[in-house]
């Protein structure tokens, strides 16, 4: 039996495993393991109304039953679909992700800081994107044509025969979801088009990739939108997407659902240095709950040409054209001038969607806020030396440190505050922590 | 005695509630939706509008100055204008006023002037747009917010335009959603949007800025719903109300000249008690 794999079903690792020196702090956040199960990465370049998407899926299981249905919101042409290069949608990730950041304290006993660094960049080699171009035989009347692009075989659908779709995936014992040919007819008379894209097995081992690459598609029109209620049919829980959009203007926002920033810049315990992902994972499901399930979260907002701290370097303008930011120009023109400049501005919204919370598609616009923001938490080291004065006033000072840093990973996460205080390294020799009254410190 | 009147006639005038309600829905978005509003433009919106008002006063030669409309417009920009410049934020207030006393069509003016700075400063400058998804689609906080602006609506005795906006429109989504068979979930979604209620409320159902007489006001209401429906679903752009309230603007003089009204005063309540008061706002 086939698997009908709706939109792109995927599952994203947050990969975040470069450490690079930054004038606020450090990067050290390791989590190169999956933060997030049943996840997709879309990435939406748009300018007036062109828009160029790159569509990430981390599909599991026999490639051969692999098959995407794609909704476009117009209709497309050969040349339009592009299959795109995995480690730029993978950079991208990483330059975006939340990020964890350390300081040390100084030596309390000296008047100058010192910092200890180091300094490791991992940086993404980007691939230049191969293309194959087969023209292949029609299919007659429900299928407009059928290509080979990369390892894929594309099907583009005519647009005159609204029920090709449905028959041709019936026909070709394709498992469609309960409710699918409603949502399909739906679209259909929005004007949307579809194309079916599944892997030609030959042209796979030819090309030896492990992994499906991401699927491109660029196109003209006034929807700036991206349509998720395909993706909700499948009823398996919630959906995990992420959206980068990247834009000349500003900022991104959905306009039909609240997009709200996740908390940033909280200081918290030395110990979520190693548990990063689950923190990340504990607080992102407490702000959805906040929100009631029904907001699009900002993760990053940031002019590509910097960051700080940089999670991973931002993309090369090279990397910025395959992903389609067709504005910037080749390497030729700014191989001297780049990074900088870049004229170009990425959004990373995480949204954990189901049909319930999230009935329609998410419809997008494009502020002019370049404000920058990012999801950025803070561990502080408390200094460890050897003391050559008194430091009492100082370790009191880093136990005071320690509790706020623990009620404001409880307030964050919901974690049982009692658990987060035993991680704790609390300095010797201090008075115990505020749970206290306050009177009995104060007759001694 | 004339101190009493003069109360009363002050308690009469909507005007008051009015600018409660949206205090406490700007309250509201900054403290609970955390809006991203910038207390400094809030503020140089504020000042600028009172100030442009005063120098308009003063032009127009009218009897006394009138804090309370440009106060009204400071609030609807504030809550509906985004902008990451203090220039655009005084900009705003200064054409919304101006507009009011520059735009002007027998004794009425034009546009909304609210609607007027936001429209222009969107097609003029990068800097200015609406957050339309901000308010979330809590249902009780749209059903709260229908009430809190029905309030003020029943106050200022003109509700039919609010009421028909809403009809007409929610008629096309709910059409809309039934000629798609989609579920009913997805126009009930569109509706719940709090930037919609607000310009149900505070913003189309401005009395001065709408036809004199009900019948008009009922079809204009009906214009602009179509319109607003075509921009944002025929032409998929953002803000489809509020572009459509300045594109039909225009046709308020025609309505007028069909169906004759009398022209909406503030103090049209106590009207009869203290005779024709002298103004235009």
């Amino acid at each position: 039996m086939r698997i009908f794999a709706t939109v792109i079903a995927a599952a994203l690792t947050v990969v975040i495993t470069a450490t690079a020196q930054a004038f606020c702090g450090f990067y050290v956040a390791r989590a190169d393991t999956s933060l997030f199960n049943k996840a997709s990465q879309v990435i939406l370049v748009r300018d007036d109304n062109r828009t160029v998407i790159t569509m990430a899926n981390d599909f599991e299981g026999e490639v051969k039953d692999f098959a995407v249905v794609i909704p476009v919101p117009t209709r497309i042409e050969r040349e339009q679909i592009n299959v795109g290069d995995r480690a730029i949608v993978e950079h991208l990730d990483a330059y975006t992700a939340p990020r964890l950041v350390e300081y040390h304290d100084p030596d309390p006993c000296m008047r100058y800081e010192y910092l200890k660094s180091s300094q490791d960049r991992a940086v993404p080699q980007a691939t230049v994107a191969e293309r194959e171009r087969k023209v292949a035989r029609s299919l007659g009347v429900t299928i407009e044509a059928s290509y080979t692009v990369g390892e894929y075989d594309i099907l583009i659908l005519s647009a005159e025969d609204s029920g090709g779709l449905i028959r041709w995936l019936t026909d070709n014992e394709y498992k469609l979801p309960k409710g699918a040919e409603k949502v399909v007819d739906s679209y259909l008379k929005q004007d949307m088009r579809f194309f079916v894209a599944k892997i030609n097995l030959e042209e796979q081992s030819k090309l030896g990739y492990q992994f499906l690459r991401p699927l491109q598609v660029a196109y003209e029109s006034n929807k700036f939108m991206l349509p998720i209620r395909l993706g909700t049919l499948n009823a398996k829980g919630k959906q995990e997407l992420y959206v980068y959009a990247l834009t000349r203007t500003g900022r991104v926002e959905t306009t039909n659902y609240r997009t709200v920033k996740l908390p940033s810049d909280t200081e918290v315990p030395e110990f979520v240095q190693g548990e990063f992902a689950e923190f990340y994972r504990a607080m992102f499901e407490k702000q959805v709950e906040k929100e009631n399930e029904r907001a699009v979260f900002l993760e990053y907002a940031w002019d590509m040409g910097w960051c700080d701290p940089c999670a991973a370097d931002p993309l090369s303008s090279d990397e910025l054209r395959k992903l389609g930011v067709f504005w910037v120009g080749d390497s030729a023109e700014r191989s001297k001038i780049a990074p900088q400049a870049q004229n170009v501005f990425v959004t990373r919204l995480h949204v954990r969607y189901d049909s319930k919370h999230f009935p329609e598609d998410l419809v997008f616009q494009e502020t002019g806020d370049r404000q920058n923001y990012q999801g950025r938490y803070i561990i502080r080291h408390p200094w460890k030396g050897e003391a050559s004065c008194d430091i009492s006033s100082y370790q009191a000072d880093v136990r005071k440190r320690q509790e706020r840093e623990a009620q404001a990973l409880a307030n964050l996460t919901g974690w049982d505050i009692d658990d987060i205080r035993s991680k704790i390294p609390f300095p010797d020799d201090t008075p115990p922590p505020p749970t206290d009254p306050w009177w009995k410190r104060l007759w001694g | 005695m004339k101190t009493a009147n003069a109360f009363s006639l002050r308690l009469r005038d909507p005007r008051y509630y009015q600018i409660a309600v949206l205090s406490l829905l700007l309250t509201y978005g900054v403290a609970v939706l955390d809006f991203g509003i910038r207390s400094q433009n809030a503020l140089l919106i504020v000042v600028t509008a009172l100030a442009v008002q005063f120098a308009g006063t003063m032009y127009s030669k009218l009897p006394r100055f009138d804090p309370l409309s440009p106060l009204i417009t400071s609030l609807s920009l504030t809550l509906l204008l985004r902008t990451d410049m203090a220039s655009v934020a005084v900009l705003a207030a200064c054409m919304a006023i101006g507009s009011k006393f520059l735009l002007r069509i027998r004794g009425k003016h034009i546009f909304n002037p609210a609607n007027f700075a936001l429209v222009s400063l969107m097609l003029l400058s990068d800097h200015a747009w609406v957050s339309s998804g901000q308010w979330g689609s809590a249902a009780i906080g749209a059903f709260t917010l229908a009430c809190l602006g029905f309030l003020v609506l029943t106050r200022a005795k003109r509700a039919e335009t609010t009421i028909a906006f809403i009809a007409f429109y929610g008629a096309m989504l709910f059409g809309r959603a039934i000629w798609l068979d989609d579920p009913f979930s997805i126009p009930l979604h569109q509706m719940q949007n709090g930037a919609l209620l607000i310009f149900a409320f505070f913003m189309i159902s401005d009395p001065k800025t709408t036809p004199n007489t009900a019948l008009g006001r009922i079809f204009y209401a009906a214009l602009v719903a179509a319109v607003a429906y075509t921009i944002q679903f025929i032409y998929y752009q953002p803000n489809g109300p509020i572009l459509a309230l300045i594109m039909c603007a225009p046709v308020v003089p025609l309505i007028d000249n069909l169906l004759r009204g009398r022209i909406y005063r503030w103090e049209q309540a106590a009207e009869e008690k203290i005779g024709q008061i002298k103004g235009v706002f």
